[in-house]
């Protein structure tokens, strides 16, 4: 016997005990696939024929049941399963996971049975229990399929169960292999001036073909390239010329240039035409009075053939290895590629709730709010202004019979096509276009991104970029980021950013330094890079800046209402400035500055996102400096001289035997009272009052993203070269950053590249940072570090301690590890560029935001804060 | 770093004899992060001084971390090697630990005679200002004199730091006198307390024997010794948050502002039963408590059995862990315990958890929102988590200027982004209510003033049937 199951099937074997289940399923599905109640008693009570253990085996089972079948995988049970209360639960599973439950029964003569567990020393429950089982079988087989079957199969001869063989069916809506191109089409309702107008615009061009039947007419739409067409449904009612879009897509889908999923029109009108006793509402009567206008010889079977076509229609289409869904109303992830009868409800239907709104039409719960899945998937039904798309999926239907237009998408191209419609032939019951006077529309992502969902920050989390592939956050740093994010962080909107954490060179064995240059410049010769770029590094604190070039722009792109045209925010995504005044000044100021340089124009855009370091430290820095640095410098200057002193008086005694002590001691302390001083000399030079904004200087170092790009792929001389053009336009305000290219492989020019910083950094300058010239490089080991700071050796004692540079505590200290630091450094890396480009692709917030949150939460991670 | 004691008691070189170190010598001992020297700057027979110098290697404290102990030091850059804190006491008790417990061989008939003793501590890093050196050392009969040192003389506008030079006088046995400042001095500090080991901290309290007990500070003496065990999501935390934001500093001086204004009338208990009582009216019977705090109003809750199911919801995981500790949810019955649960979460996210609730009390939560992102919190709370009723609170602005020591145009609470006047809290529940569907109506809780109004407002929240 061949049995024909669905791929996506429960499969209940149904049997007495010794009938061969265990056997038959083993032949014929993977061990994976089969859940068996004896094993599960065996993995509760070690007995698989403890029957004591049932309930708790049976309850593991259904639950790995659940979980396999919310996976999509096929499972099989093999249990007696011969009473129905057994079965039930196994329906009502396949049910709630859109499987297709599929009995195969395998009944043999009692005496057979009882032969077999008799060869079984296991098995030692009386022969009652195997009569019982089968009489139980018997009663149960007349009503089986009710129960809610899909398929029943019965074998009941051991040549046939011997003999079977078994063929897993694909699902008509699994079109997985079908790769397109495809143009989605949107509700047509008749409008078949404005499909064939769309067709044509689309590059479909009408064949002639001989039709057997004489009903349909005698062309065809094709696409030179193979394109193929897949409408999104709604053929019929209300519009002009009903029968010819019936007849033009069955042609198409005849011919293999097209598919098309049912609406719920399409549904109605296949009930309407069985006799069923259905309302001519909502346009129903037009298609009616086109078919009551046909002649009587043709009318009946080209009706006949229409509920032919209509009804055999599949409720949706998984295309392209699973990228595409297509489906009248849309549909859940979770019921994608499934097959039942709430699988098809849904995609002809919606998911309507039993409230109404104030033109008496059912309210519709969004699905695509909550829309998580990979999948991309492009609807109809519900006429919207413009096609919008929302959490990856798309309605298309833009009201072509209201007067809207008829729509197209263009897949994987994702270009809408529309023709507008010739004239309005419906009055839609519900406005669905928006008044011309409302204020900037937002997409209808907008419109859901001002709001974030913890389930999709909270927890373990494993996030996915292109550079680095899959990025881990744990759970206590996402705890800690949570917090931060939610009482500290600016809207999220504006977060389209966060910078990452910065290695330092590995240590110099120089006397006298922690740090030098011949460090960075071997770590990326010796990564196989020719070329790098040193730039000062500023010390101030780190800032990103985010501008738009006027309100309208922060509405359009950013969502944002406030009164603000852009955002300054610190390296944990906190305002920069409480003072939003100062604030704006500064943006304003920036904003000028790139409308004289012609920025915007140049960069087609109307926002841009800059890394920069905002001076002086003391701007931001207040309570890092009063309670670390001025704290260490004011409790230094004030004991060391007391210690000092009393050292000098114990010499000034001439004790013949401490003399020597005293001395020594006393040479110690006065080091370290210089080392205090010098200490207090370095951070003063990054202290300066801020009262207004000429206090003020930003540095800006990389020119992140404008609108539709994110300059990763430029090298940092086009960066440097492009913010100083637009930086010569303030020069008050705006700080270019001095840098030097350095050719690892030419002596000279490294030696030049060290004199540089020594030049700098004798002068106050915090540093340098060594950059490969281009952005992103890998090498031998993957992706390399973008950046790797070097400092300067009296900006160290800020962060080492006054007496660091002593040879006693520089041996110590040159022990430090940086792969711990290196390797933050790229998952931030990898994230912050991930959150640009997602931003840049207008993905909804809730994907860059889950960027930006990983490198809040990466920040968290205990590391040496000195590096 | 340098603890500097001198006598005029005559002969004053008996000093060396009470301390057990030679007035001739320049003796140095090893500590586990640097080095005590004890040497005397003078000694004569008319005054004689002895300092006790600490040398204290920085790179040594801080490759300490990692270890069993707990982290010595939040940052790698700090004062200790400049101040006298617990480092110092550790030090006395290394140096002068037969002075300490009070034996000397040499002069028995001196140990227990009290004589003009002086002491001075460079630099002791005070919290709380002058005033603390004052309640500290006068109740043990000290004359005291101070000079505090500034941030940083170039920067006046930086201010005074912590930082004090000072001596205290008075008549003493040298054993009471290093006792009080053993103990004493990393009182004054206040910061992460250097302990060798658990014992450090009983032999700390050892040493307070017979005076501490009398002392009218006790309370807070001890209190500081309280040594603080960070958990992983607090280090983590404390990574991301600003200096002025981190939750390891530990009771501070002064009470916060918001509490001890409030305190006078009794402002959170009323609150607390009037939101108690608005919840009760409601015939709610799972209620969420969003910001729950540190949970005094679930203790309310929990105590009602009209609330089948309680929910406390806060941002900040040591509040929660803070209510665990208090409500002590890991010791209530197990019926009671299936009452209330306590989860971590933001009202900046939608939280399907919050899902399904017949009311939600918001408690002086609103004004600690930045207002660009109350928005957020309107949509999770009225369009998403929609409980039937929600019960809201907080301060009325105008009533402000009641207290005469909150400084006019402050907040009451450093870290409240806003704070509402009547006509401002009204317009915003009103326009809620008719975007989202709920009644509203206004309680005033607390003395109302005819020009302020109450100190706290109150609105509850009703959400309009569907039917």
């Amino acid at each position: 016997m061949q049995i024909q199951i669905p791929k996506l099937s429960l499969v209940v074997l149904i049997g007495p005990s010794g009938v061969g289940k265990t056997t038959f399923a083993k032949k014929h599905f993977l061990p994976t696939e089969i859940l068996s109640s004896d094993v599960c008693r065996g993995l509760v009570s070690n007995d698989e024929n403890d029957q004591s253990a049932t309930s708790d085996a049976f309850e593991i089972l259904h639950q790995i049941a659940a979980k396999r079948l919310a996976r999509g995988n096929l499972t099989v049970i093999d249990a007696t399963n011969v009473q129905p209360e057994a079965r039930k639960p196994f329906i009502e599973l396949a049910r709630k996971y859109h499987f297709l439950p599929v009995a195969i029964v395998l009944n043999l003569p009692e005496s057979l049975c009882q032969q077999r567990n008799k060869e079984r020393p296991d098995r030692n429950f009386g022969p009652h229990v195997i009569r019982q089982q089968r009489s139980q079988l018997r009663r149960s087989l007349r009503r089986m399929k009710r129960e809610g079957f899909r398929h029943l199969f019965i074998l009941d001869r051991e040549e046939s169960i011997n003999g079977a063989t078994i063929e897993r069916v694909p699902l008509w809506n699994d079109q997985q292999k079908e790769n397109g191109p495809f143009d989605i089409i949107g509700d047509i309702h008749g409008c078949c001036d404005e499909l064939e107008a769309l067709l044509t615009e689309l590059g479909y061009q009408q064949i002639e073909i001989s039709q057997t039947s004489g009903l349909w007419n005698d062309s065809v739409f094709q696409h030179p390239e193979n394109r193929k067409a897949v409408f999104v449904g709604d053929l019929v009612d209300r519009g002009p010329r009903v029968l010819d879009t019936i007849r033009l897509v069955r042609n198409m889908v005849h011919h293999g240039s097209a598919f098309c999923v049912p609406g719920n029109h399409d549904v109605k009108l296949v009930r309407k035409l069985r006799g069923k006793n259905v309302r001519l509402t909502h346009g129903l009567a037009e298609t009616m009075a086109e078919f009551d206008s046909l002649a009587e010889e043709i009318r009946k079977p080209f009706i006949k053939e229409v509920i032919q076509f209509l009804d055999g229609l599949i409720s949706h289409y998984v295309f392209d290895e699973g990228r595409l869904v297509v489906a009248h109303a849309g549909l859940k992830e979770e019921m994608q590629g499934r097959g039942s009868g709430k699988v098809r409800e849904f995609a002809i239907y919606g998911e309507a709730s039993d409230e109404t709104d104030e033109h008496g039409l059912p309210i519709r719960s969004d699905w695509a709010v909550d829309y998580r899945g990979r999948a991309k998937v492009v609807y109809g039904h519900t006429p919207v202004e413009e096609p919008n798309w929302l959490n990856g999926t798309v309605n298309i239907d833009t009201g072509c019979v209201f007067g809207g237009k008829l729509t197209a998408l263009r897949y994987p191209e994702m270009e809408f096509v529309s023709i507008p419609a010739r004239k309005t032939y419906c009055d839609p019951i519900r406005p669905f276009q928006a008044d011309e006077n409302s204020s900037v529309p937002l997409s209808a992502q907008q419109k859901q991104d001002d709001f974030l969902d913890a389930e999709d920050v909270i927890g373990k989390r494993s996030i996915t970029t292109r550079l680095l592939h899959r990025v881990t956050i744990r759970e206590e740093n996402a705890t800690a980021a949570l917090e931060v994010m939610s009482r500290f962080a600016v809207n999220p909107q504006w977060l389209i950013y966060l910078p990452p954490t910065m290695s330092p060179t590995e240590t110099s064995a120089e006397p006298g330094l922690l740090e030098h240059p011949a460090e960075a410049f071997s770590y990326f010769r010796s990564q196989g890079l020719p070329q790098v770029i040193c730039q000062e590094k500023h010390m101030g604190s780190r800032a990103i800046v985010v501008l738009c070039r006027d309100q309208k722009a922060a509405q359009e792109r950013f969502g944002i209402f406030e009164e603000a045209n852009g955002i300054i925010y610190t390296r944990t995504g906190r305002r920069f400035f409480d003072d939003t005044l100062l604030e704006k000044q500064l943006l304003d100021r920036l904003c000028n500055a790139l409308e004289s340089s012609d920025f915007w124009n140049r960069f087609q855009t109307s926002w841009v996102c800059l890394d920069c370091e905002l001076m002086p430290w003391s701007a931001k820095a207040q309570a890092l400096l009063h309670q670390q640095y001025t704290a260490v410098g004011a409790a230094g200057t004030a004991s060391l001289p007391k210690a000092v002193f009393a050292l000098e008086q114990g010499l000034q005694r001439n004790l013949p035997d401490s003399q020597e002590q005293f001395a020594q001691k006393l040479e110690h302390f006065r080091g370290r009272r210089q080392n205090v001083k010098r200490f207090v000399e370095a951070y003063r030079q990054y202290c300066w009052p801020t009262d207004t904004i000429e206090h003020y200087r930003l540095a800006p170092f990389h020119l992140l993203a404008t609108e539709g790009h994110v300059y990763h792929d430029k090298n940092h001389f086009w960066h440097l070269k492009e913010i100083a053009a637009f930086c010569q336009h303030d020069q008050q305000l705006l700080l270019a950053t001095d840098f030097r290219v350095v050719d690892l492989l030419d002596e000279a020019s490294r030696r030049a590249g060290i004199d540089w910083w020594f030049d700098r950094t004798s002068r106050g300058s915090e540093g340098m940072v060594v950059k490969p010239f281009e952005w992103i490089n890998r090498g031998k080991k993957g992706l390399l570090q973008p950046a790797v700071k070097c400092r300067g050796k009296e900006y160290l004692r800020i962060i080492y301690g006054p007496d660091y540079d002593s040879e006693q505590n520089l041996s110590r200290l040159r022990g430090r590890s940086l792969g711990r630091k290196r390797s933050l450094a790229l998952r931030e890396f990898a994230l912050g560029m991930e959150a640009l480009e997602r931003f840049v692709r207008r993905e909804p917030l809730r994907r860059v935001h889950e960027c930006v949150f990983g490198i809040l939460a990466l920040e968290s991670e205990p590391v040496d804060p000195r590096l | 770093m340098l603890l500097t004691m001198t006598t005029i008691h005559a002969p004053a070189t008996d000093l060396g004899f009470l301390l057990h170190k030679h007035p001739d010598r320049f003796q140095s001992f090893s500590l586990s992060v640097g080095k005590a020297h004890v040497f005397y700057p003078e000694a004569r027979a008319d005054r004689c001084t002895a300092c006790l110098l600490l040398e204290i290697d920085p790179v040594a404290m801080v490759r300490r971390r990692g270890q069993d102990q707990p982290p010595l030091l939040d940052h790698y850059v700090n004062d200790r090697p400049y101040v006298a804190s617990s480092l110092m006491s550790v030090a006395m008790s290394r140096v002068f630990g037969t002075a300490l417990s009070g034996n000397c061989q040499h002069r028995p008939a001196l140990v227990g005679q009290a004589i003009d003793l002086s002491a001075t501590i460079d630099v002791l890093p005070v919290r709380g200002g002058e005033a603390i050196l004052h309640r500290l050392f006068e109740p043990l009969g000290y004359e005291i004199e101070a000079t505090r040192h500034p941030f940083d003389e170039q920067f006046p506008e930086w201010g005074e730091s912590p930082y004090y030079s000072v001596t205290i006088r008075g008549r003493k046995t040298v054993s009471e006198l290093l006792r009080h400042l053993y103990v004493l001095i990393p009182v004054f500090d206040n910061e992460k307390h250097y302990f060798v080991g658990e014992d450090e901290l009983e032999k700390l309290l050892a040493k307070g024997e017979g005076w501490l007990t009398e002392h009218p500070e006790k309370e807070m003496i001890s209190k500081r010794y309280l040594k603080y065990r960070s958990s992983l999501y607090r280090q983590a935390l404390d990574s991301l948050l600003d200096e002025s934001e981190q939750t390891t500093s530990e009771v501070s001086w002064t009470p916060r502002r918001e509490e001890s204004l409030e305190a006078s009338l009794s402002l959170n208990e009323q609150r607390h039963g009037t939101v108690l009582a608005a919840l009760r009216a409601s015939g709610a019977k799972r209620v969420v408590d969003l910001g729950c705090g540190e949970g005094k109003l679930l203790r309310e809750l929990l105590k009602e059995k009209q609330f089948e199911q309680i929910l406390g919801m806060d941002v900040s995981v040591r509040s929660l862990e803070i209510t665990s500790n208090r409500l002590k949810l890991d010791r209530l019955s197990e019926k009671k315990a299936a009452r209330i649960k306590l989860m971590h979460g933001s009202l900046m996210y939608r939280d399907r958890r919050l899902e399904g609730w017949d009311a939600a009390a918001v408690v002086e939560v609103i004004e600690h929102l930045n207002p660009p992102r109350i928005q957020a919190f309107e949509r999770v709370l009225f369009e998403f988590a929609k409980p039937t009723t929600i019960v809201l609170t907080t301060p009325n602005r105008e009533y402000n200027i009641v207290w005469e020591s909150l400084p006019a145009g402050s907040f009451r609470h450093a870290d409240h982004r806003f704070e509402w006047t009547r006509e401002e809290f009204r317009t915003w529940a009103k326009d809620i209510s008719k975007r989202y569907a709920y009644h509203c109506r206004f309680i005033s809780i607390g003395p109302e003033y005819e020009n302020y109004g109450p100190p706290t407002q109150m609105v509850v929240f009703e959400r309009v049937s569907a039917s």
